[in-house]
């Protein structure tokens, strides 16, 4: 039903994807690479956009990544000073200092 | 086209937000710093301007800029409720913000920027626009909660809201390629019908729905998608916090109604499962944890997921009546947190955030109008009548009934006695415990001091008449389905 090609770029994405979802819940180092993670969550996603857009012969799917694009941007951006805010109180970022709330 | 051009009207709240918030920040450019009262009192105009026009659109229907953007009951009802707490924040946040120098125009420009990402998130009929309105809600978000710069907790708080939000952002977006794949469309209408034709047993299907599902959860807060809740909650300034708990869920419900319900109603029994799921874990964790916290915001934050649980209760009863049972719990939800962080946020000062269960100690002798406050807004959350906590979970376990899920209903009201204890205990100790000499509250903001009023005695009032707000919430749900 779903031709060879499309296939093996969704399970590329769907590799990407766990590597991410990985990347986040097994990272005790550093808050970056929880960053990255999310960057390669996302870029995953657009990969399924693009093959899906290709299979179907639409382009919508291809519109929506150059919006992912930039609200990953915007988000990277948020993330960055969020961390760098937290950088000027803890003085650290890794993971495993983040435990001021717990309970 | 010029037909479809002609209703761009139907966007006006949404356009209203947006140029006001612009405005907002060239004003403060030029005048903030010098007349901060003069950005609050911008915002304050701007939220409920955007009140009067959502209530002007009141029962016309349609959609605008080519299918972008629907208007119908429930746009009109959940973003006239979304802008009232919006109000509500901005009033309970003045002095709060003017004690600890945050008192700036950029807390009010990103307010309202949430708000119009929450407004979108309500009236999207695209799954494009509703993943844009949900990133432009959740990254104000962010920068909101890491506004108190010097604040350890607050950065620490953004930073873990930021990190599994991103995450639950990317769980729906993969949700969403697929329905794209499998439909072809972004246009919710088109996907509905594309599902239908693909039929049921559909394993592309299923992996789609469980990844929208899962970001939804995580969005609203129902556990095993709750890690980031009670960090956040606690973390946050607590006029942030008040925004939190109650806007979001209102628009995440919107959310949720967009994408699983009109767009994928052909997956009606595949999100039920998930949801029975859902509610079970959230309303054991919820409630249980919440036992232990000495934290009161910490026990407010787990309460909610206990609360999500209710709400989810109702989702799944499903059909008209269930949704909008649903939808009324999450109304009445964001009312009553509102209200009881807008106490904490009240009785608070610099240096000393009355967010600990013991700084109310004997509050009842030292602030017996707060305590009266404090009694109503503990009953409403733990649902004894005649407030409008009682009301609302009334109305999600008749749902449930009539949709024969018996056993979940016995296990909801079983939570609620559970639930009860820790609500209850917060009143014991600040009507029967003695009063702590030490203990100073603030609560000398009159604006603050008459929205809580207002706030908490309209869980009873409204608890005493509830038929009006239950009929408008339940006329929303009719377009829906």
């Amino acid at each position: 039903m779903i031709p060879p090609l499309l296939g093996q770029w969704l399970i590329l994405a769907a590799l990407l994807f766990s590597i991410g979802v990985v990347g986040i819940f097994l990272n005790r180092k550093n808050v970056i690479i929880l960053l990255m993670a999310i960057e390669i969550l996302l870029l995953a996603v657009n990969i399924n956009f693009v093959a899906f857009s290709r299979y179907l012969g639409n382009l919508d799917g291809q519109i929506f990544v150059f919006f992912v694009l930039t609200v990953a941007a915007a988000e990277a951006a948020i993330g960055l000073a969020i961390l760098v805010v937290f950088f000027r109180n803890r003085r650290s970022i890794n993971v495993e200092d983040i435990d001021e709330l717990r309970g | 086209m010029s037909l479809a051009l002609l209703h761009w009207s139907f966007a006006i709240p949404e356009i209203w937000i947006l140029a006001m918030a612009c405005v907002l920040l060239l004003v403060d450019v030029f005048w903030g710093k010098h007349h901060p009262d003069l950005s609050f009192a911008l915002a304050l105009f701007s939220v409920a301007g955007a009140m009067l026009l959502t209530w002007g659109e009141m029962g016309r229907t349609g959609t605008t800029f080519f299918g972008q953007l629907q208007m119908d009951p429930f746009t009109n009802v959940a973003g006239l409720f979304v802008e009232l707490l919006t109000f509500l924040t901005l009033l309970y946040s003045r002095r709060y913000l003017q004690r600890r120098g945050l008192y700036r125009g950029e807390v009010f420009v990103l307010l309202l920027f949430a708000l119009l990402g929450a407004l979108i998130l309500i009236s999207g009929a695209n799954v494009l626009v509703l993943y844009l309105g949900l990133e432009l809600l959740a990254l104000s978000q962010y920068a909101l909660i890491a506004f108190q710069r010097q604040n350890l907790r607050a950065t620490e708080a953004a930073l873990k809201y930021f990190i599994l939000g991103a995450l639950a952002s990317a769980l729906l977006l993969y949700g969403i390629s697929l329905l794209y794949g499998l439909t072809g469309s972004l246009d919710l209408a088109r996907v509905a019908e594309g599902l239908i034709n693909s039929g049921q047993a559909n394993y592309l299907l299923m992996l789609a729905v469980v990844f929208l599902v899962a970001g939804i959860a995580f969005k609203l807060g129902a556990a095993p998608f709750h890690m980031w809740l009670p960090d956040t909650y606690q973390g946050a300034p607590t006029v942030v916090t008040i925004f939190l708990s109650s806007v979001p869920k209102i628009a995440v419900f919107g959310l949720f109604l967009r994408i699983l319900v009109e767009g994928g109603y052909g997956s009606l029994e595949i999100w039920r499962q998930i949801f029975v799921a859902l509610v079970v874990v959230s309303l054991l964790i919820g409630n249980v944890v919440a036992i232990a916290q000495s934290n009161l915001k910490r026990m407010l934050a787990y309460s909610t997921v206990g609360n999500m649980g209710f709400l989810a209760l109702g989702i799944v009863a499903g059909g008209q009546n269930g949704l909008a049972s649903a939808f009324f719990y999450a109304v009445v939800y964001a009312l009553m947190a509102t209200a009881a962080f807008g106490l904490i946020l009240y009785l608070s000062r610099e240096g000393f955030e009355a967010e600990e269960i013991a700084d109310l100690r004997g509050l009842v002798r030292t602030r017996p109008w707060s305590a009266f406050l404090l009694l109503l807004i503990m009953f409403s959350l733990a649902g004894v009548p005649p407030t409008i906590g009682f009301y609302a979970k009334l109305v999600v376990f008749q749902a449930l009934i009539e949709a024969h899920f018996l056993w979940l209903a016995v296990f909801g009201v079983l939570m609620a006695v559970v639930s009860a204890f820790y609500y209850l205990r917060v009143l014991k100790v600040a009507l029967f415990d003695p009063p702590a000499e030490d203990l100073r509250y603030g609560a000398d903001d009159p604006l603050a001091a008459s929205t809580l009023s207002v706030n908490s005695l309209a869980l009873l009032l409204l608890g005493i008449f509830p038929g009006p707000m239950m009929a408008i919430c339940f006329h929303a749900l009719q377009g829906v389905l």
